[in-house]
């Protein structure tokens, strides 16, 4: 089955210049374990949530919003999606992120056409 | 033989197996799928199917074996047609793959314990895991058991959907934790059992049929893995505080269904072979070298327990 890890963290942690080499590490160390286990289809980190615009539809057409959808301290930024046999093995590699020790994973299957 | 007598017949066995075997008719049938809901439907139309036929051709030499072909047969059916195709291809594959490995022997594997095992699952809200496994193991419907946990029937009907569709959608497997993850898991099993036998044991009047048949099935349910994983002391350990507590059931309540408190219960009420029995299940557990929460639990109710034969509880052991 293939889930998606979403990662939230605490954007303040990861401001300009304030990203630690090691914690970078982490994470480039996380994907090459995804990768050697065969399990990893695919992810991406994203820019921070100040560089979101959100559409929400209007009465006409959809209203353009500055930020994400969603204003809260913990913010979505970045996901890894991974094909693996059921939950358990999801919540395994999950709880090897490196977003575990400082911010949040959220595990969900992808949907099957 | 008298139509009548035929029709009742049918109906008895029908009910004998769905006593003993639903639990384990809907983890086989859903086992591979995860679809517990879509098991829970093709068993209850085998069941009708069942009262109908027994009643005309007589009762099936192996009536678990009848029940299981018809149901999965009905499963199978219900994917052709409801599925998206390639979706339909899967769950049928799944089903092929069951009926290949249960083979031409009459046994239904035992697969309760997994299936157990998925409904305390850790991505499963802990509120709803013991409701779960009571109406998948033992085919509690869901108005039963909201009168048990004193909440709407809509409600529990909802959050029961919702945690089927939660272990089919997300992966849960139906699988035995492994040796490290395992008492951690099994807890999470034993607690949702332990929690149907409080339910069922705190009636307020002391009056409440339902609710005191609560504690009877989840004592059911503590021998059900005891037989199951018998090497695990505190699965022991929590059949032994079950026992000991439900043989105090009868000292509990004054006429008036007031509570007495233990140390004013008359120990002369108290049921002698369920304190014998759960005794010895301690004193097995205590043999494998592990303690843990129930067994401790059990062993303060055993330290009580001694007032039955004439002698003050052991407050130094307490």
């Amino acid at each position: 089955m293939k889930y998606m890890l979403m990662i939230y963290r605490d954007e303040a942690a990861f401001a300009p210049g304030q990203t630690s080499g090691a914690h970078s590490g982490a994470y480039i160390a996380y994907a090459d374990a995804l990768k050697a286990a065969g399990v990893l289809i695919g992810g991406d980190r994203l820019q921070p949530s100040s560089t979101a615009s959100t559409l929400r539809a209007g009465d006409g057409a959809p209203e353009i919003l500055d930020g994400p959808y969603a204003d809260t301290k913990e913010q979505f930024g970045g996901f890894y999606i991974i094909d693996v046999p059921d939950l358990d093995a999801a919540l395994q590699w999950a709880a090897r992120c490196p977003a575990t020790t400082q911010g949040a994973v959220e595990v969900r299957p992808m949907w099957v056409v | 033989m008298g139509a009548t007598s035929r029709a009742s017949q049918a109906r008895e066995a029908a009910e004998r197996v769905a006593r003993h075997s639903y639990g384990k008719l809907v983890a086989y049938l859903s086992a591979r799928t995860r679809d517990i809901a879509g098991a829970e439907d093709a068993l209850s139309e085998a069941f009708a199917a069942a009262l109908d036929q027994w009643d005309a051709v007589g009762i099936p030499a192996n009536p678990e074996a009848w029940l299981l072909t018809v149901a999965r047969r009905r499963m199978v059916d219900t994917a052709r047609q409801r599925e998206t195709r390639a979706g339909a291809a899967e769950h049928l594959k799944l089903l092929a793959d069951e009926l290949r490995d249960a083979g031409e022997g009459s046994d239904i594997p035992d697969e309760r314990l997994r299936l157990m095992f998925a409904c305390a699952h850790p991505a499963i809200d802990r509120q709803i895991r013991s409701p779960l496994i009571l109406q998948t193991v033992l085919g509690f419907d869901a108005a039963t058991i909201a009168g048990c946990y004193l909440v709407s029937p809509t409600t529990m009907g909802q959050r029961l959907v919702r945690a089927k569709t939660k272990i089919k959608q997300a992966g849960i497997a139906f699988r035995l934790p492994e040796h490290l993850e395992m008492p951690e898991r099994l807890d999470a099993v034993l607690e949702a059992i332990y929690a149907a036998f409080t339910e069922g044991w705190s009636d307020p009047a002391g009056t409440e049929q339902r609710r005191r048949e609560l504690a009877q099935e989840a004592l059911w349910l503590g021998r059900l893995v005891a037989r199951l994983l018998p090497d695990e002391p505190e699965v022991l350990g929590l059949l032994a505080l079950m026992l000991h507590l439900e043989a105090r059931r009868r000292a509990r309540r004054d006429h008036q269904g007031g509570y007495i408190p233990l140390n004013d219960q008359d120990p002369s009420k108290w049921d002698t072979m369920l304190i014998a029995e759960a005794e010895d299940i301690l004193l097995g557990a205590s043999h494998r070298g592990r303690i843990g929460r129930y067994q401790l639990e059990a062993a303060v109710q055993s330290a009580h327990a001694i007032r039955r034969f004439g002698r003050a509880p052991d407050w130094t052991v307490l």
